[in-house]
């Protein structure tokens, strides 16, 4: 069934009777929180540039424009990428839909099993649409209320997962859609591991995700996160993560743009006990008229914590890439060191670079501090590799392959990062 | 091999190098000297095909080809070497891979197929040894965190990997001390052959000693206002520049 969007009502009206009508019931989120999400979607609406959050990214006017029919018909892919060495899991079409591999120590299912469990399911109750509330965005009250089955994965206490978790996201649309993914990650106390979020490309329809990730790390626990994003000029989303730290843990996260039309992260991390790391760190390639805004929230609470964060973007043809980086840090946070950087490169004279730091600090014995640059590829280093005979594209290419490198140097799985290098490598036009 | 016609170019509407002519041929070694302002970079940035030079006069000749039509690249290309008077740091990049790329470029340029990797490896090993530079700077970063005397080896050890036809040593003895000196100078005389030619552009005479030019010409003010054999640059140490500028002061 597909139903147009008419211009009297509001998007968000729209939206949610287009959901209504083509989306199954949520099954796994509690009613008291879908009441909540669906009154905070019909208070709210959806963000337009009006909104401080969206300024850059009007996705009011996106919805209206590509989405005005949603048919939410989708076909299965006929094969299913699988990374080596890996537990794979799959997201099809916005659902779980199957885990290949296991490994001791690792729980790994579909939210719908997990909290049906009598092992997970009172972990589910504790922690799903609990850290990421309904009323904080627009689109994570649209995923709390439409979300299908998601996954689930609980790593356990003091155990070291060898394999990295790869969870492939395929959407492959007939019909234009909108999804809406959720996953719950619950790093037990001292537990290790590796979870990768990849977003592959897929031919089809027009589609809109609104992945929606919680993920917990507990004491002690280190959890290292990975997001590649290689999808079409198909693929819309604005995905939100919300990471929540207890004492001595550390979440690592790197966030690889390569593809999208539009791709706005909200990447938000809360340190709520001591000796807390956290690292965000992003590369982004951004080519033809494609939006790429990564919003990110690094909430120091508690005292002796470091984070970090590093974004680099390249910006070619008349893409935009917006990066907004806000640092809270509360009064009990003391000794906090917390540092932030973006670096970006126009390309061309169409591309746009819009970055805003915002430092919050109401501790006074703490070392904050950020720095944003802007600028072309550095002439002067063009030159130079010229002189030694190498064409402008190589030196071109070698340039940015420079500024990436850091980046992409801190993936540890050489598979990954050599997938993740022939993806930069493509991308750049 | 190379022939300077009458050069004249301008950096931001102003006129820096007023009509240079010289004839380099191989086998030789040429030096500029002149004191700071009389255009000597300006020459080697011209020669090299950086950007921000316009020439508005004359002509550069190179085994017969018009130099100034082409890229920058592709001058380096048919043999034209640079030695920047400041190498630039370029973090990321390694040598290696810069060096691999370029000898590859050049090559492809030539029709002929990509360096093999062990004869590259040779080539590096051989290379590094000319100019006494440690192993482990030639995997590093390009010039990042060189001390300035490396730095003018790592051009050396450049310029001995690409074996141009052309060189200009551009104040590559500015910042080292003796031993430094004496090691570049060193890996230069190695270079040298009937094949290929040098253009040393130096502020000092100190440079001389080390690499004998066959010729020195002293540049003031745009023009080459003398010409001489090594001879000259010892008068130049002994008088200072003093006395050309006076003798060739605009009135």
């Amino acid at each position: 069934m597909s139903l147009a969007l008419e211009n009297k009502t509001s998007t968000s009206q729209n939206l949610i009777s287009l959901l209504n009508s083509t989306a199954e019931k949520n099954t796994i989120i509690g009613f008291e929180q879908i009441g909540e999400a669906l009154q905070y979607i019909e208070a709210s609406g959806i963000p337009t540039a009006k909104n401080e959050e969206y300024k850059y990214c009007n996705t009011d006017a996106i919805l209206r424009k590509e989405f005005k029919q949603i048919g939410n018909k989708f076909s299965t892919p006929a094969t299913l990428p699988s990374f080596d060495a890996a537990i794979n899991v799959y997201m099809i079409n916005g659902r779980f839909h199957s885990v290949a591999g296991a490994e001791k120590g690792i729980v790994i299912s579909s939210l719908e099993e997990a909290a049906g469990s009598s092992a997970n399911g009172a972990l589910v109750k504790e922690h799903l649409a609990v850290h990421a509330l309904p009323s904080s965005d627009a689109f994570t009250a649209i995923n709390t209320a439409y979300c299908q089955n998601g996954v689930f994965i609980r790593i356990e206490r003091n155990t070291a997962i060898q394999l990295p978790v790869f969870i492939h996201h395929i959407t492959q649309a007939v019909e234009t859609a909108f999804i809406n993914p959720r996953t719950l990650i619950v790093a037990e106390s001292g537990s290790n591991c590796t979870v990768v979020d990849f977003y592959h490309a897929a031919e089809g329809a027009n589609y809109f995700s609104t992945h929606t990730s919680e993920i917990v790390v507990k004491e002690n626990a280190h959890l290292n996160h990975l997001r590649i994003q290689a999808e079409k000029e198909n693929a819309f989303s604005v995905h939100t993560i919300e990471a929540v730290q207890s004492a001595d843990s550390t979440y690592d996260a790197s966030t690889f743009i390569f593809g999208g039309n539009l791709v706005r992260n909200n990447h938000l991390v809360r340190l709520l006990g001591k000796n807390i790391e956290s690292h965000l760190n992003g590369l982004i390639i951004g080519t033809k008229n494609r939006l790429i805004d990564n919003h990110t929230y690094i909430d120091h609470a508690m005292p002796n914590c470091n984070s970090n964060e590093l974004y680099k973007g390249v910006a070619y043809d008349k893409a935009t890439i917006v990066f907004n980086g806000k640092i809270m840090v509360r009064r009990d946070a003391q000794k906090t060191n917390a540092y932030q950087s973006s670096k970006n490169i126009l390309m061309s004279d169409d591309a746009t670079v819009n970055t805003k730091p915002q430092l919050e600090i109401y501790a006074d014995d703490v070392k904050c501090s950020h720095g944003t640059s802007t600028g072309k590829v550095d002439e002067e280093a063009l030159f130079y590799l010229k002189a030694r005979g190498i064409g402008d594209t190589s030196a071109r290419k070698l340039l940015l392959q420079a500024f990436a490198q850091e980046l992409i140097d801190k993936v540890e799985i050489p598979a990954l990062q050599e997938n993740i290098l022939n993806l930069f490598e493509a991308s750049l036009n | 091999m190379i022939t300077i016609k009458n050069l004249h170019a301008s950096v931001e509407g102003k006129e820096i190098l007023k009509g240079i002519n010289l004839e380099i041929k191989a086998g030789e070694v040429h030096a500029i000297m002149g004191p700071n302002g009389s255009g000597k970079s300006t020459l080697s940035s011209v020669i090299a095909g950086r950007s921000d030079y316009e020439v508005t006069e004359g002509e550069v000749l190179f085994n017969g080809k018009n130099l100034l039509e082409l890229a920058p690249e592709d001058r380096a290309r048919e043999g034209v070497f640079l030695a920047f008077q400041y190498p630039v740091e370029i973090p990321g990049v390694s040598n290696i891979n810069f060096l691999k790329t370029a000898i590859n470029e050049i090559r492809e340029y030539k029709g002929m197929p990509n360096i093999e990797a062990k004869d590259f490896l040779a080539l590096v090993k051989e290379k590094q040894k000319l100019v006494e530079l440690d192993g482990k700077l030639a995997n590093r970063s390009v010039n990042e965190g060189f001390s300035g005397g490396e730095k003018k080896r790592n051009e050396i050890f450049q310029m001995a990997m690409l074996n141009p036809v052309f060189s200009i040593l551009d104040e590559t003895d500015s910042g080292l001390d003796i031993d430094a000196l004496r090691i570049v100078a060193n890996g230069v005389n190695k270079l040298r052959s009937k094949e290929n030619a040098f253009l040393v552009i130096t502020h000092y005479q100190r440079l001389l000693e080390y690499i004998v030019p066959d010729f020195v010409h002293v540049l003031y003010n745009g023009k080459i206002v003398k010409s001489g054999t090594k001879e000259l640059a010892l008068e130049l140490e002994e008088k200072g520049y003093d006395d050309i500028k006076k003798q060739f002061e605009l009135a």
